[in-house]
């Protein structure tokens, strides 16, 4: 049943639009469209984005995992490589903390009237991801694969279930919410 | 219905809501929340105006195909979404210029958007560079437990928080 639907294609423009729309309303109530609290964030002043971050990677991590289990959803894990995920990942950063917003968020922050990530950012991101599409062929080629080493999970690569891991995870983050709370982050 | 026209909620209780959804997106569409495909996407779309079918030969748009996909509706969504939420909160407001960055630097637009410019072209560079953003890596990869993610969440971070010191 899940297979027809998920290959029904105007079906799922419409989900996804839907998903949307509700993340956008989130990002927005938790006020991570706004520059200040990202900025707040990465000068260590204000916790708000590492707090939403990490309740949802806990929440999903057990979640999707109950799904898979339950044989009602697939992992999609993004392959990567040193040579892509750390050095893109230090770009991206640099940008992170340039720009003051990300992808997801600087559209959310459009939506609720910051000029600075429509004429700014949104243009920027497209000058650089086509100026990527452009340079793609060459980092790919000297760069994009060293290192290389898949669709890995940790469970993977540990060769465990993924519940014991799952669970000392989900442990260790209600430890660092606690942490935070208490400290006053 | 109050509770819709808060300004803020706890920031746990929409990291759930993002969980949740993250869930429903993985049952309704096997597919993880991600944005910044979506960039490469619309790029290559405009860039189709100006250059024509030419740009859908380009090696990486044979990969991330110049149209309209499932991962697209959801950027679109997130801006209605916001709009939404910031509407009924009564938030929504044009921005010139965000008020930390004032605080420091003046209210002078051009001095922000430039700022904003650059930082986006180095963002946009940089995540399709390491194959995701902090939504498709930082949440949905890290929620899958996926090691590429994991180290490409940190780099964002360590990145991020050393430019914004050098800035501020």
């Amino acid at each position: 049943m899940l297979k027809t639907l998920h290959a029904k294609e105007n079906f799922q423009l419409g989900i996804g639009l839907l998903v949307g729309i509700l993340f956008g309303f989130l990002l927005q109530k938790g006020g991570v469209t706004k520059y200040d609290v990202i900025i707040g964030q990465l000068l260590l002043t204000d916790f708000t984005v590492v707090k939403i971050m990490l309740s949802a990677m806990l929440t999903g991590m057990v979640g999707v995992h109950l799904l898979q289990s339950l044989g009602w959803a697939e992992l999609h894990p993004k392959p990567g490589s040193f040579g892509s995920v750390v050095i893109g990942g230090l770009i991206f950063g640099v940008g992170f903390g340039t720009l003051g917003y990300c992808p997801g968020t600087l559209a959310g922050a459009v939506g609720q009237g910051s000029l600075d990530a429509l004429f700014g950012g949104l243009i920027g991101l497209l000058l650089g991801a086509g100026l990527f599409a452009e340079f793609y062929p060459r980092l790919s080629k000297l760069i994009l694969n060293r290192g290389h080493f898949g669709e890995k999970t940790w469970p993977q690569l540990l060769k465990v279930n993924p519940w014991w891991l799952i669970f000392p995870v989900a442990l260790w983050l209600l430890n660092v919410f606690l942490w935070m709370e208490k400290s006053g982050l | 219905m109050e509770w819709l026209k808060m300004e803020q909620w706890s920031p746990y209780a929409v990291g759930i809501g993002i969980g949740l959804l993250s869930c429903l997106t993985f049952f309704f569409s096997n597919k993880p929340i991600g944005c910044s495909t979506a960039l490469s996407r619309t790029s290559g779309m405009l860039e189709s105006l100006v250059r024509g079918g030419k740009v859908a030969e380009k090696a990486y748009y044979k990969e991330f195909a110049p149209s309209i996909d499932w991962e697209w509706m959801l950027v679109l969504g997130i801006f209605i979404g916001g709009f939404i939420s910031a509407k009924l909160s009564g938030q929504f407001q044009v921005v010139w210029v965000p008020m930390k960055w004032t605080a420091t630097f003046g209210n002078t637009p051009f001095l922000r958007w430039f700022t904003a410019l650059i930082g986006g072209t180095i963002m946009g560079f940089g995540a399709r560079w390491a194959g995701g953003c902090t939504s498709g890596h930082g949440i949905s990869g890290t929620l899958q437990l996926a090691v590429s993610s994991w180290i490409a969440a940190i780099c964002f971070f360590i990145g991020g928080i050393v430019t914004a010191m050098l800035i501020y």
